[in-house]
């Protein structure tokens, strides 16, 4: 029988992504996720397996790039300025249709911000930071055991659509002890071959990995073959929860470790008989666009809420389209809403117009 | 009637996208010699670089990757760990590998990684229109140096080989040039000689620095470029072999 074990979620995240066979992890020491190389530092080696501290993120998206090129599962971890620099190196996973995972432990910016958490970089996660038409899978855990199952997820979800995918958590999470069940995992993918990968051409014909279009027409086709596989996700790989939403006057909307400050604002909230929900996406991308739409079917107001300036925002402004009226409230650079602030965010609209 | 001379199988029968009198080409065809005669084609891995050459796996018949401008170095780390038993080269020119990339070559051979790195110097910016690149030597006129490279303004030549010979990282650098059949004989030597180090897991990066004409962007005919090697090319970067350890 598996145990719980106590884990902050940095290391309990580095333990599964071994677990779930990655072959290779290159990082640069940033804060709030040191632990993580300094985890893979000890472990990989142990396991028979690549670890390297690269120069720069530049280098480690590029160590990715190489490694999952060879057909090796392979991620990187960072916190945003590090992520920032992962750009190019993420456009060229897509471009190249290269499977990595990247792990973001979003702490406070803009610029060197700070070593707090905060959920600042969705739209670089969700919109693709880079250059060029891509989309990464974007998972937001909620709690350490999540992130956990999350690991095992996302490298499936990598292999099988041959994409980038995003684990986008904070500090807290990063840092939090909660206690873990590590043997916990989501059914393994059906998963291809990796008959792309390049591994010598032996016995067979030269395998090219490449984001060069030129001739006319060629990159539209590719271009057209992403969008295709990004429709499928979209329609495979939702993920959502939601509570109270049935009879809700009030939903709020809101990911990651913020949903958990809203869950309790809206358990209060209900105590004192106000009619609340909550509705949590868990993909960021593919965004849970229709069950949102579904529940703005019935008068309600949203409320988003964020440890940002309004972000998700618009994408949920995008699902109620125009049904339901949306608002926010948010707060970032370090600063997290709490439970107090949201209830009475929650109250000021249950207020009755006199 | 008796073959004496055949195209070796991994250059591709096929014509280039270079420009006439352009040195690509030649380094294409060395590094395919060298790869038929280890017979290491079923297990090399080369890396293009971003540059005239960024098509080079439409010329190679090797499993090739193309990577981001000046990345190629941290590229081949990733594939080298994770299959040490691969010959893995990338083939990078100065812009990609002296400019954007210094951080990533420098710190392969920090890291001194078993990987091979052909650095092609043609003393400019090629695929981008002839700008000045970290290579181009002084009072040189470039489309970005319009009255010749000066050192007040832009700088030096930057000595990249001189400067990766002498880290502990690098097993064998050596320059080398194509503007004459007995420097493209030796240039093939020296490819040779950097490939066979990877594959009896030499501690340490192996480059081979090749000074290759670009015609187009010297704004010369082939033959002049090729004397323009030798003549003025030679005194920022001395051809010589700046460290080979296999020796000692
Ligand atoms: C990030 C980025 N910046 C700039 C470019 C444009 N660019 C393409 S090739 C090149 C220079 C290549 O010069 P070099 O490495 O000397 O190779 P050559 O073309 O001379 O063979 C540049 C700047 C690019 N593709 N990517």
């Amino acid at each position: 029988m598996s145990e719980k074990i106590l884990m902050c979620g940095n290391e309990a995240m580095a333990e599964a992504a071994i677990r779930a066979g990655m072959d290779a992890y290159f990082g640069y020491p940033i804060t709030p996720q040191n632990e993580v190389t300094a985890y893979m530092a000890r472990r990989m080696p142990e396991e028979g397996r690549v670890f390297v501290q690269s120069e720069s993120e530049i280098a480690a998206i590029n160590m990715v790039f190489g490694a999952s090129a060879v057909g090796a599962r392979t991620m990187t971890s960072s916190s945003s300025p590090g992520i920032s620099l992962m750009q190019e190196g993420i456009s060229y996973l897509a471009g190249a249709r290269l499977p990595a995972v990247v792990v973001n432990i979003m702490r406070g910016g803009p610029g060197l911000g700070n070593i707090a958490p905060s959920q600042s970089d969705y739209f670089q996660a969700t919109r693709g930071g880079g250059h060029g038409d891509y989309r990464t899978i974007v998972l937001a855990p909620a709690s350490v055991q999540e992130l956990v199952e999350m690991m095992y997820l996302a490298f499936d979800l990598a292999d099988l659509y041959r994409v980038t995918v995003v684990i986008l958590g904070d500090g807290f999470l990063g840092q939090m002890m909660e206690p873990v069940d590590l043997d916990k995992r989501p059914a393994p993918r059906d998963l291809p071959v990796k008959d792309w990968a390049l591994t010598g051409a032996d016995g067979r014909k030269q395998n090219i990995v490449r984001s060069l279009w030129l001739q006319d027409g060629v990159l539209e086709e590719i271009n057209l073959e992403l969008q295709a596989t990004y429709r499928q996700i979209e329609a495979n790989e939702v993920l959502c929860e939601h509570y109270g939403t049935e009879d809700a006057d009030f939903v709020l909307v809101s990911y990651g470790i913020m949903s958990r400050i809203v869950r309790s604002a809206v358990r209060k909230a209900r105590c004192e008989g106000i009619k609340a929900g909550w509705i949590r996406p868990i993909t960021l991308w593919p965004f849970p666009y229709e069950q949102i739409n579904a529940v703005a079917d019935e008068p309600r107001i949203f409320l988003t809420v964020e440890m940002s300036y309004g972000q998700m925002l618009d994408d949920v402004k995008l699902a109620v389209a125009g049904k339901c009226p949306v608002l926010f409230y948010g707060r970032a650079g370090g600063a997290v809403p709490t439970v107090e602030e949201v209830l009475g965010q929650i109250k000021k609209l249950a207020v009755p117009v006199a | 009637m008796q073959t004496i001379f055949e195209r070796t199988p991994t250059l591709k029968d096929c014509p280039t996208h270079y420009c006439p009198g352009c040195g690509h080409g030649i380094a294409h065809r060395l590094i395919s010699e060298v790869i038929d005669e280890l017979d290491i084609t079923s297990r090399t891995i080369g890396i293009a670089p971003v540059g005239c050459a960024v098509l080079a796996y439409n010329y190679l018949d090797v499993d090739m990757i193309e990577v981001a401008h000046g990345r190629a170095p941290a590229v081949a780390t990733g594939m080298k760990r994770v299959h040490p038993d691969k010959i893995i080269f990338s083939y990078q020119g100065d812009g990609d590998l002296a400019s954007i990339g210094a951080g990533e070559i420098l710190h392969a051979v920090h890291r001194a990684e078993h990987i091979t790195v052909i650095f092609i110097n043609n003393a400019v910016y090629g695929m981008t229109g002839g700008q000045m690149a970290p290579t181009t030597v002084e009072k040189q006129i470039t489309q970005t140096t319009p009255r010749g490279r000066d050192h007040n303004n832009e700088g030096f030549p930057l000595q990249v080989s001189e400067i990766l010979a002498v880290m502990p990282g690098t097993i064998y650098v050596e320059r080398c040039s194509v503007s004459n059949p007995g420097q493209v004989r030796h240039t093939k030597k020296s490819i040779k000689h950097a490939f066979e180090l990877q594959m009896k897991n030499a501690p340490g990066l192996s480059l081979v620095e090749i000074l290759s004409p670009c015609p187009t962007y010297w704004r010369m005919s082939p033959s002049q470029a090729m004397e323009w090697i030798e003549e003025v090319m030679v005194k920022s970067f001395p051809l010589c072999c700046l460290k080979d350890l296999s020796q000692s």
